[in-house]
């Protein structure tokens, strides 16, 4: 895999999540107009748009969590399955984290991690147990392995829950703002998690407001508003230069602090 | 008071109410459980399934049920619990088809105190199941029902309050019980009938009282922190 300037390796042309025409509505409301997205393999793409723009839902229809009414969407190829144990399957390698982090309140951290490769993967005790303190070391919460989760910082979930998808070894990684719950001070430690991941080639789509992100680890940046997708660019041109009226509008009313 | 305890056997009779009410509760658990697994479902069809038996059992009188366990099941349709060759053929059949009345009533209790627990676990949680690759019987299993037990403890707890008292229903069938007991004494020494009836009041706090404590510590140290 070959790097760019920044040390985060180019993605490859092969396609890996493929969105086309989709549409959804809540009851009136149009949430998603005609969606046409392709990520590529080791592709980072950072969804931005206003609040209600319909990016988390597009984010969540990825891995069928959100139902769709009509369009398709493919994942390594294969179209999204009907609700079912097809779908867990590719549920299995589509890596999620969530706003509210969502880690198993009854669980300890370590068990939150195990969970999925000995249940969904069948991976023996000890080796699911060993991959997954590699991976709470490699997110920094090893030390806190016993505790639960009401016992660790927003932070630390947030980091915890991304160890939870890791361990899955997705093929992608979903991001549903994955900051936008955290105190400040918090933000940057999931942040330099996320860029790592990136940095190691993962493909990952990342709805968030941290434009700070979208300019270090992006490969490219999809603006969205009421639904629709309106621009697709480098971060670079994105920030810099903004075709649509609404995008320009939105930046300027973000980047001015 | 010692005298009327020996007289009618109350001993035994509220030994019969412990077994009568753990049966029960074992039984009703389990079917509670499976009902409350079938309003969860996405499956629309056992969805109404589940809510058809939960508004049907809870709204139909337990007298009703216990005494038609015997003289509609067992009297008319033959289904008969016990074996005719066993010396205690008849105290075994009421028994039996009293646990068996008990536990069909409770459940819908069982079922609503369930899906009162599961409704106190976050979305996010069983959406969190769904997205590291977990089924819908895994997510269940793993996640749901573990929390939502935990969250259902006082329900719970309350419905094995009402069954260990509902369980007097049984006198209805001929089960030995204190209600049973009760009759006699207001037969055959209806001169001491208020201490009768205070002895089995005191009788049934006794065994009341502590679940009621237990539910609530067991409710705070199980409680899922979030």
């Amino acid at each position: 895999m070959s790097e760019d300037a920044n040390g985060f390796p180019e993605p490859s042309n092969e396609p890996l999540v493929v969105l086309q025409d989709v549409n959804k509505h809540f009851g009136d409301l149009h949430v998603l107009k005609d969606i046409n997205l392709t990520v590529h393999h080791g592709e980072v793409v950072v969804v931005i748009g206003p609040s209600g723009s319909g990016k988390s839902t597009l984010c969540r229809t990825i891995n069928r969590l959100e139902t769709y009414e009509s369009g398709t969407i493919s994942v390594q190829g294969k179209a999204l399955p009907e609700e079912g144990k097809a779908l867990a399957r590719l549920r299995a390698d589509v890596g999620m984290v969530f706003q509210s982090f969502n880690l198993f309140s009854h669980k300890t951290i370590l068990e939150n991690v195990t969970m999925g490769p000995l249940k969904v993967r069948g991976v023996k005790p000890a080796d699911a147990k060993k991959r997954a303190m590699e991976l709470l070391d490699r997110v920094g919460v090893a030390h806190q392995a016993e505790k639960y989760p009401a016992q660790l910082s927003g932070g630390q979930q947030q980091r915890v829950a991304i160890a939870r998808s890791l361990a899955m070894e997705p093929t992608v990684m979903l991001f549903d703002e994955p900051t936008s719950a955290l105190d400040p001070e918090m933000i940057n430690e999931v942040l330099d998690v996320m860029v790592q991941l990136a940095k190691s080639g993962m493909t990952m789509i990342v709805v968030t407001h941290e434009m700070g992100f979208a300019r270090k680890a992006a490969d490219r940046v999809v603006f969205m508003s009421d639904g629709a997708i309106l621009e697709e660019n480098t971060p670079e041109e994105f920030f810099t230069n903004p075709q649509t009226d609404r995008a320009q509008d939105f930046l300027s009313k973000i980047l001015t602090h | 008071m010692l005298e009327l305890i020996q007289e009618f056997e109350l001993l035994a009779a509220f030994w019969m109410t412990i077994r009568l009410t753990l049966w029960s509760a074992l039984f009703s658990l389990i079917i509670g459980t499976f009902v409350a697994i079938m309003r969860l479902s996405p499956v629309k069809v056992l969805q109404s399934i589940g809510t058809s038996y939960v508004n049907l059992l809870r709204n139909t009188p337990l007298t009703l049920i216990i005494v038609g366990t015997s003289l509609v099941l067992w009297g008319q349709l033959g289904l008969e619990p016990a074996s005719r060759d066993s010396s205690t053929f008849i105290v075994d059949l009421n028994f039996r088809l009293a646990v068996l009345g008990l536990s069909v009533y409770h459940a819908a209790f069982v079922c609503e105190a369930i899906r009162s627990g599961v409704n106190t676990i976050p979305l996010g949680q069983a959406e969190a199941a769904r997205s590291i690759g977990l089924t819908f019987g895994q997510s269940l299993r793993h996640v749901i029902l573990p929390q939502g037990f935990r969250g259902a403890i006082t329900p719970l707890g309350n419905t094995l309050i009402a069954l260990t008292k509902n369980t007097t229903v049984a006198s209805a069938i001929g089960v030995m019980d204190p209600a049973y007991q009760l009759d006699n004494i207001a037969e055959f020494r209806p001169d001491v009938l208020f201490l009768g009836f205070a002895v089995i009041a005191l009788g049934f706090v006794v065994l009341t009282l502590p679940v009621g404590l237990i539910i609530s510590a067991l409710s705070s140290r199980l409680a899922v922190k979030r």
